[in-house]
C-alpha cells in the first residue's frame, strides 16, 4: 500500500515497499512557476537523507530537491529532459524525479503526513 | 528548499495589437530581418583583392568545411544596424535610473581620448620603449585610484567588477597560504544581500560561503559578523554602500571584528560612486577593493561590456597583487610581466593576457581629470540628492522595506503597496516603458521582497527628475485607483512587448538556422 | 562642471524638499572621524581642452602601429577596420545601453548577440557559441574549468605551443581551485606528443591553433586520443582571421573552442577591452559560462529575443554558479559582429587569403637574410625565426630605426632559453615598402 510523506522543503516521497518516488508538491511548483529544466543524478548514486538529490529550475529560479530520506537512486524520469512542463502538470503523477531504495525506514518518521503538510501550506 | 528568487515569466495578459500596416513598421520603427536573411553569399561591404599567386603554407589544413556566412554591403549594414540600434534604451535616450549599475552620462571627450592613435594603435607587446605614455597613464590611473581610496596599491588588470572580486579574493587567498592557514582558512562570509558574484566568485577558487542576514534596517549588524566568525573564516565580502543603497554605519566595527579574528575584509566597490572624495575605504579597514571603471567612472556600459575592474589593496595583500604592473625604473617606466621573482616574488599570478583595459583606463582618466577631486566630490553629493529627492517625492505612495530614512546613491522601494492590487513590481517596470523610462533595478536585492532599487545619478537635472517623479507618481496612483490594464498589459508602446521567456529556456534557439528548403538548396 | 546639471540653487530647493539641512546630513551614516573634510591631493577639474593636451601628450609618446613598418602579433593583430565599424559602434543606443534585462526595449543589443552567437558558431565549427567573454585568455581559463564540471575531473594537459599568458591564466585559477595542470615545454617545432599525456585521469586537453609560435596543428589525433579517454579537446586560437581559410576546430573534433576575437572589429588598444569567442556542442551548453541571447516570440506573436538559460548565471545560482562572470564584451563583440557581416565570407576569405599570402612573402625574404633562419613552413600570418643574438635587442635596434618587427620570445617565456627567438607577424596592413624596410633593418643590425 503506498502511503506518501511531505517535507517542509516541500518534496514528497511515495512509498512502495522500499523504494520510495520522489517529486515536489504542487504548491513547489505552482511558486516556481513555468519549470524549464531539471537536473536528476546517476541511477545507482547513494544520496542521504536532507542531501541535494535534483535541482529544479524556471526561468529565473533554480531550486535543490532534497532526499527526504537516505537511499540509493533505483531509476530518474527522464522523460523530464524532453517534457519539462510535465513538474507543472502533473507534479505528484508524470512529473516525479527518482525512485531511491530506502535504507533506514525509519527516516520516514519526522515528515509530515499529508494532512499535516497541507495545514503546513495552508500557514505559509 | 523553495527559491522564491522567481517573477512571472510569461507574455503577460495582453490583447494582440499588430501594427496594422502591410510591412510591420510603425513609422520611424522598422522592423528588421537577421542579417542572415537578408545578407547573401557573395555579397560584401569590404574590398579586397586577391593577393598575387603564391604558395600556400597551410600544411593541408585548408579550410573544407564551408563557412556560409552572408556579407553586406556598407549601405545595407548601415541600414541594419541603425535600425537595431533604434530598438535600444541608451543613457542619452533618456532617464536610465537601473539600481546598482549607475547609468551616468558618458562623456563623448573619453571616447575622443581612447581613439587617439599612442592609445587606441598600440600593441600590447611593443617594446617598453614605445609606449612610455600608456605606462605613464596608467600610473596615473593608479595613483588616483589609490588616493581616492586610501589604499596601498593597485591592481589594474582585472577585466571588469567580477574579475576584480576574483583577483581581490585570489590575493586573500594567497595572503593566507603565506600564513601557513590555507587548509584551516576555507570560509567567505557574505552578507544574504549581497551581488550574486560575491558567493560565486568565493566558490570558484574554492571558498566555502557563510550566510549573515541583514538587520532590521537593511544593514549588517557587527554581532551577527562576529557569531560566525572563527578560526576558518578567510574573509568577508561586504558591499558598501550596500545594495539596499546605505551605507554600513558600523563598517569600521565589522572590520576590527574581522581582523581580530585573523581574516580580510574584502569591500565590493560596486557603490563607490556614492562616496568618492566624502570617504576613503582605507580609512574605514578595507584590504581590497574593485571598482568598477563603467559605474563610478562613467566608461560605457556597451549593451553589457566591456567593463574594467581595477583592484585596491591594502598593504597586507599589496605583495600578493598580479602581474603585470607598472613600476619606475631609471627615468622611465617599465612592466612587471612575469611572477615568481623580484618584486613579484609573492604575485599570485596572471589574470588575463596582456595588462587590462587600457581603453578604459584612458576614459575613466579623461572623467577624472575633467572633474578633478572638487568635480568628484560634487559628483558623489549630487548623486547622493538626486536619489534622495527621488526618494522624497515618492514616499508617501510607495513603501520602503527599511522605512522612511535617506539613503545614499540610489533608494529602494519593495511591493508591500502593490499587494492586494493585482499590479506586480515587473507590470510596475513595464508600464514605465510605456512612459519612456528604463525600468529601475527590479527584484534585486533579494532582502526587499519585490525590489524596486532607483538609481537617478548626477547626471540628472531637476527639471527631468521632476518629471521622472511626477511620472511615478501618476502610475502608482493609478495602480491604486485600480487601472491594472495600464500595468499587466505593458508595455504596449516598445518595438516588442512581453517576451515568453519560458518558451525560450524550454527549447532553446540559440543561433539562426536556414529555413529547411534553402538548405537542402545550398548541398 | 560640464557634466553636472544642478545649479546651486536647485540644490538647496531639492535639499529643502527632502528636508534636510545640508548635503552633509546625507552622509551622517559615514563615521563622522572618516568623513572628509578637505578634498583629496589630486588636481582640480580641468577644461575640455586641458584634458585633451593632457592625454594627448601622454599618447604622443607612444609609437602607434600605424605609423610604422608593424610585424607585432602574438595574440593581439593589427588589421584594418572599415570606418563604418566604429561609427556605428558608437550610436548612443548601442555605446550607452546596459545588459538587455528589459527585452522589450534591448531588442537592438539582442538581435546583434543572436547574429554573433551564430557567426561564432560558424566560424568554428561549432554548434553553440555564448555572447562573448571578456578575452581569449579569460576565456581559456573558463574552458577549463566548464571541461572539469563537465568530466568531473580536474587535470588539464596544456600544449606547449598554447600562448605563454593563457597558460599563466589557467595555472594561476587552478592553483587557486585547487586542480591539476600539467604543462608541457614550450614547443617550437610543433613536435610535442600531448597524446601519451592523456590518460583516464585527464579532463581536457588545450591545445592552440595556430600556436604561439604560428604553427598550424592537425587537431584529429588529439582529440580521438581525448574522447577514447573520457577527456574534452578545448581548441584555443589568437588570431580569428584564420578561421577564414583553416579547418575549424570544430571540424577536428574539439568539444570546445576559444579564442581572441579582437582581429575582427577591435582597436589594439594596447591590449584591451577584448572580446572573448567562445562556442561549444549543444550537449554542453548547460555547463558554458557566460551569457546566452536565445529566440522568442512576444505577446503578439512577434519574433524577438531574450537573454537566457540564466539560471547558470551567478545572479540566480549565486555559489553554485558556472562561472562569477557578469558582463559579456558587449561593445566589443558588436564591432566583431559588424566587422564579420561587412565582410560576408567572401570578404573574410579573401582577408585570410591576403594575410596568409604576405606572411609567406615576408617569411621567404626573412629566410635570405644572413644569420635569420625561419623556423616553422606550416602557418597562417605569424612565424617564428632564430636570430644570432638576443631578439629583445634586436627588436630595440628596430624600434631606434622605426620599425617594429615582432615580439621576441623571451619577453613571453623569459629564462626557457629562447632568447634568440623572435615571433614575426604580417597581416593586410604591411606593404612591400613595410617588409623590405623590416629586411633591411634587420641586415643593419644583426
Amino acid at each position: 500500500m503506498a502511503e506518501t510523506r511531505y517535507t517542509k522543503d516541500h518534496e514528497y516521497i511515495r512509498i512502495e515497499g522500499d523504494t520510495g518516488t520522489v517529486g515536489i508538491t504542487d504548491y513547489a511548483q505552482q511558486q516556481l512557476g513555468d519549470v524549464v529544466f531539471v537536473e536528476l543524478p546517476q541511477v545507482g548514486k547513494t544520496i542521504g537523507k536532507g542531501a541535494e538529490a535534483a535541482v529544479v529550475e524556471s526561468v529565473k529560479a533554480a531550486s535543490e530537491v532534497y532526499a527526504p530520506v537516505g537511499g540509493e537512486v533505483v531509476e530518474v524520469n527522464s522523460e523530464l529532459e524532453g517534457a519539462p512542463a510535465t513538474v507543472n502538470e502533473d507534479p505528484k503523477g508524470r512529473g516525479w524525479f527518482l525512485k531511491l531504495r530506502v535504507t533506514d525506514a525509519s527516516e520516514l518518521q519526522g515528515l509530515m503526513t499529508e494532512d499535516q503538510y497541507n495545514d503546513f501550506v495552508a500557514n505559509l | 528548499m523553495l527559491n522564491r528568487q522567481g517573477r512571472p515569466t510569461g507574455t503577460g495578459e495582453a490583447a494582440t495589437s499588430g501594427a496594422g500596416t502591410f510591412t510591420g513598421n510603425r513609422a520611424l520603427l522598422q522592423e528588421e530581418a537577421l542579417l542572415f536573411e537578408t545578407g547573401r553569399l557573395d555579397a560584401t561591404g569590404v574590398d579586397i583583392d586577391e593577393p598575387a599567386p603564391f604558395v600556400s603554407r597551410l600544411g593541408g589544413l585548408e579550410r573544407k568545411t564551408p563557412l556560409a556566412l552572408p556579407g553586406l554591403s556598407e549601405p545595407e549594414a548601415m541600414r541594419h544596424y541603425v535600425r537595431l540600434s533604434q530598438k535600444n534604451y541608451g543613457i542619452d535616450t533618456g532617464l536610465f535610473p537601473l539600481g546598482s549599475c549607475t547609468m551616468k552620462h558618458n562623456p563623448r571627450l573619453n571616447e575622443k581620448m581612447a581613439r587617439l592613435p599612442g592609445i587606441g594603435d598600440i600593441h600590447p607587446l611593443q617594446p617598453v620603449s614605445t609606449v612610455q605614455g600608456a605606462l605613464a597613464l596608467m600610473e596615473m590611473l593608479g595613483h588616483w585610484l589609490t588616493t581616492l581610496t586610501g589604499m596601498a596599491a593597485v591592481a589594474l588588470s582585472p577585466k571588469a567588477g567580477a574579475h576584480g572580486e576574483l583577483c581581490g579574493m585570489m590575493a586573500i587567498k594567497a595572503a593566507i597560504a603565506a600564513r601557513g592557514e590555507a587548509a584551516q582558512r576555507t570560509v567567505v562570509v557574505v552578507p544574504d544581500s549581497a551581488h550574486g558574484t560575491n558567493p560565486a566568485t568565493a566558490a570558484l577558487i574554492g571558498f566555502t560561503v557563510r550566510a549573515v542576514p541583514a538587520r532590521e534596517d537593511g544593514t549588517v549588524d557587527p554581532e551577527a559578523v562576529k557569531a560566525v566568525l572563527g578560526p576558518d573564516v578567510a574573509a568577508i565580502m561586504l558591499t558598501n554602500p550596500n545594495t539596499c543603497g546605505l551605507f554600513e554605519r558600523d563598517v569600521v566595527a565589522i572590520a576590527d571584528a574581522v581582523h581580530a579574528a585573523g581574516a580580510y575584509f574584502y569591500c565590493d566597490g560596486a557603490n563607490f560612486n556614492a562616496i568618492v572624495d566624502k570617504a576613503r575605504p582605507g580609512d574605514l579597514g578595507v584590504d581590497a577593493m574593485h571598482i568598477n571603471l563603467h559605474k563610478t567612472f562613467s566608461t560605457p556600459h556597451g549593451g553589457g561590456g566591456p567593463g574594467a575592474g581595477p583592484v585596491v589593496l591594502s598593504d597586507r595583500l599589496a605583495a600578493f597583487a598580479p602581474v603585470p604592473f607598472v613600476r619606475r625604473s631609471g627615468d622611465g617606466l617599465a612592466l612587471v610581466e612575469v611572477d615568481g621573482d623580484g618584486e613579484a616574488a609573492q604575485s599570485f599570478g596572471r589574470m588575463t593576457a596582456f595588462h587590462g583595459q587600457m581603453g578604459m583606463f584612458v576614459r575613466a582618466m579623461s572623467y577624472m581629470l575633467s572633474h578633478g577631486s572638487d568635480g568628484l566630490r560634487q559628483a558623489s553629493e549630487d548623486a547622493v540628492l538626486n536619489a534622495n529627492y527621488v526618494r522624497a517625492g515618492l514616499a508617501d505612495l510607495m513603501s520602503q522595506p527599511f522605512g522612511d530614512k535617506p539613503c545614499m546613491h540610489e533608494a529602494l522601494f519593495d511591493d508591500t503597496w502593490l499587494k492586494g492590487t493585482g499590479v506586480t513590481t515587473l507590470d510596475f517596470a513595464k508600464a514605465m516603458i510605456d512612459e519612456g523610462y528604463h525600468p529601475m533595478t527590479v527584484y534585486f536585492p533579494l532582502v526587499a521582497h519585490g525590489a524596486m532599487l532607483v538609481e537617478p545619478t548626477e547626471s540628472e537635472s531637476k527639471a527631468s527628475l521632476d518629471l521622472f517623479v511626477a511620472t511615478l507618481r501618476d502610475l502608482a496612483l493609478a495602480v491604486k485607483a485600480g487601472d491594472t490594464e495600464r500595468f499587466t498589459a505593458a508595455p504596449r508602446l516598445a518595438p516588442r512587448r512581453r517576451l515568453d521567456e519560458t518558451k525560450a529556456a524550454r527549447s532553446p534557439v540559440l543561433r539562426w538556422t536556414p529555413p529547411e528548403p534553402i538548405r537542402d538548396a545550398a548541398e | 562642471m560640464r557634466y553636472l546639471p544642478l545649479t546651486d540653487t536647485e540644490r538647496a530647493d531639492m535639499l529643502a524638499r527632502i528636508g534636510v539641512g545640508s548635503i552633509d546630513a546625507l552622509f551622517v551614516d559615514i563615521p563622522e572621524k572618516h568623513r572628509l573634510a578637505d578634498l583629496v591631493d589630486l588636481p582640480r577639474r580641468k577644461t575640455e581642452l586641458e584634458v585633451e593636451r593632457a592625454i594627448g601628450r601622454m599618447a604622443a609618446a607612444n609609437v602607434s602601429a600605424g605609423s610604422v613598418p608593424f610585424f607585432v602579433g602574438a595574440g593581439a593583430y593589427k588589421h584594418h577596420v572599415p570606418a563604418s565599424v566604429d561609427h556605428l559602434i558608437q550610436r548612443s543606443e548601442f555605446l550607452t545601453s546596459y545588459t538587455p534585462y528589459q527585452p522589450e526595449i534591448a531588442q537592438g543589443t539582442l538581435q546583434y548577440l543572436f547574429e554573433f552567437q551564430t557567426q561564432v558558431a560558424a566560424l568554428t565549427g561549432m554548434e553553440v557559441a555564448n555572447a562573448s567573454m571578456y578575452d581569449g585568455s579569460t576565456g581559456c581559463g573558463e574552458a577549463v574549468l566548464m571541461a572539469h564540471r563537465v568530466t568531473r575531473r580536474r587535470k588539464a594537459v596544456l600544449s606547449g605551443g598554447l600562448h605563454p599568458h593563457y597558460a599563466d591564466v589557467v595555472r594561476t585559477l587552478s592553483a587557486m581551485a585547487g586542480d591539476d595542470v600539467v604543462a608541457l615545454e614550450p614547443d617550437v617545432s610543433a613536435a610535442e606528443d600531448l597524446i601519451q599525456a592523456i590518460d583516464g585521469t585527464v579532463s581536457c586537453v588545450v591545445v592552440q591553433t595556430p600556436d604561439v609560435f604560428g604553427n598550424l596543428r592537425d587537431l584529429r589525433a588529439v582529440a580521438d586520443a581525448c574522447h577514447a579517454n573520457g577527456a574534452l579537446l578545448i581548441a584555443v586560437f589568437t588570431e580569428a582571421v584564420s578561421l577564414g581559410l583553416v579547418e575549424p576546430p570544430g571540424a577536428m573534433g574539439a568539444d570546445i573552442v576559444v579564442g581572441e576575437g579582437q582581429s575582427i572589429g577591435n582597436a589594439l588598444s594596447f591590449g584591451g577591452p577584448y572580446v572573448g569567442l567562445f562556442a561549444t556542442r549543444s550537449k554542453y551548453v548547460r555547463q558554458m559560462p557566460g551569457r546566452l541571447c536565445g529566440e522568442t516570440v512576444d505577446a503578439d506573436g512577434n519574433r524577438g529575443f531574450v537573454l537566457t538559460l540564466s539560471t547558470r548565471e551567478q545572479h540566480i545560482r549565486r555559489d553554485k554558479a558556472t562561472s562569477n562572470i557578469c558582463t559579456n564584451s558587449g561593445l566589443c563583440s558588436l564591432a566583431f559582429t559588424i566587422h564579420m557581416s561587412l565582410l560576408g565570407q567572401a570578404g573574410l576569405t579573401r582577408l585570410a587569403r591576403v594575410n596568409h599570402a604576405n606572411a609567406v612573402r615576408l617569411a621567404d625574404m626573412l629566410d635570405g637574410v644572413p644569420g635569420v633562419t625561419v623556423l616553422n613552413w606550416v602557418f597562417f600570418n605569424e612565424f617564428t625565426v632564430r636570430l644570432p643574438r638576443p631578439a629583445a635587442d634586436v627588436v630595440e635596434d628596430l624600434a631606434r630605426r622605426g620599425i617594429l618587427g615582432g615580439v621576441p620570445v623571451s619577453r613571453l617565456l623569459p629564462g626557457a632559453g629562447l632568447d634568440d627567438l623572435l615571433l614575426v607577424a604580417s597581416t593586410e596592413v604591411n606593404t612591400d615598402e613595410d617588409r623590405a624596410a623590416l629586411v633591411a633593418g634587420l641586415r643593419e643590425v644583426l
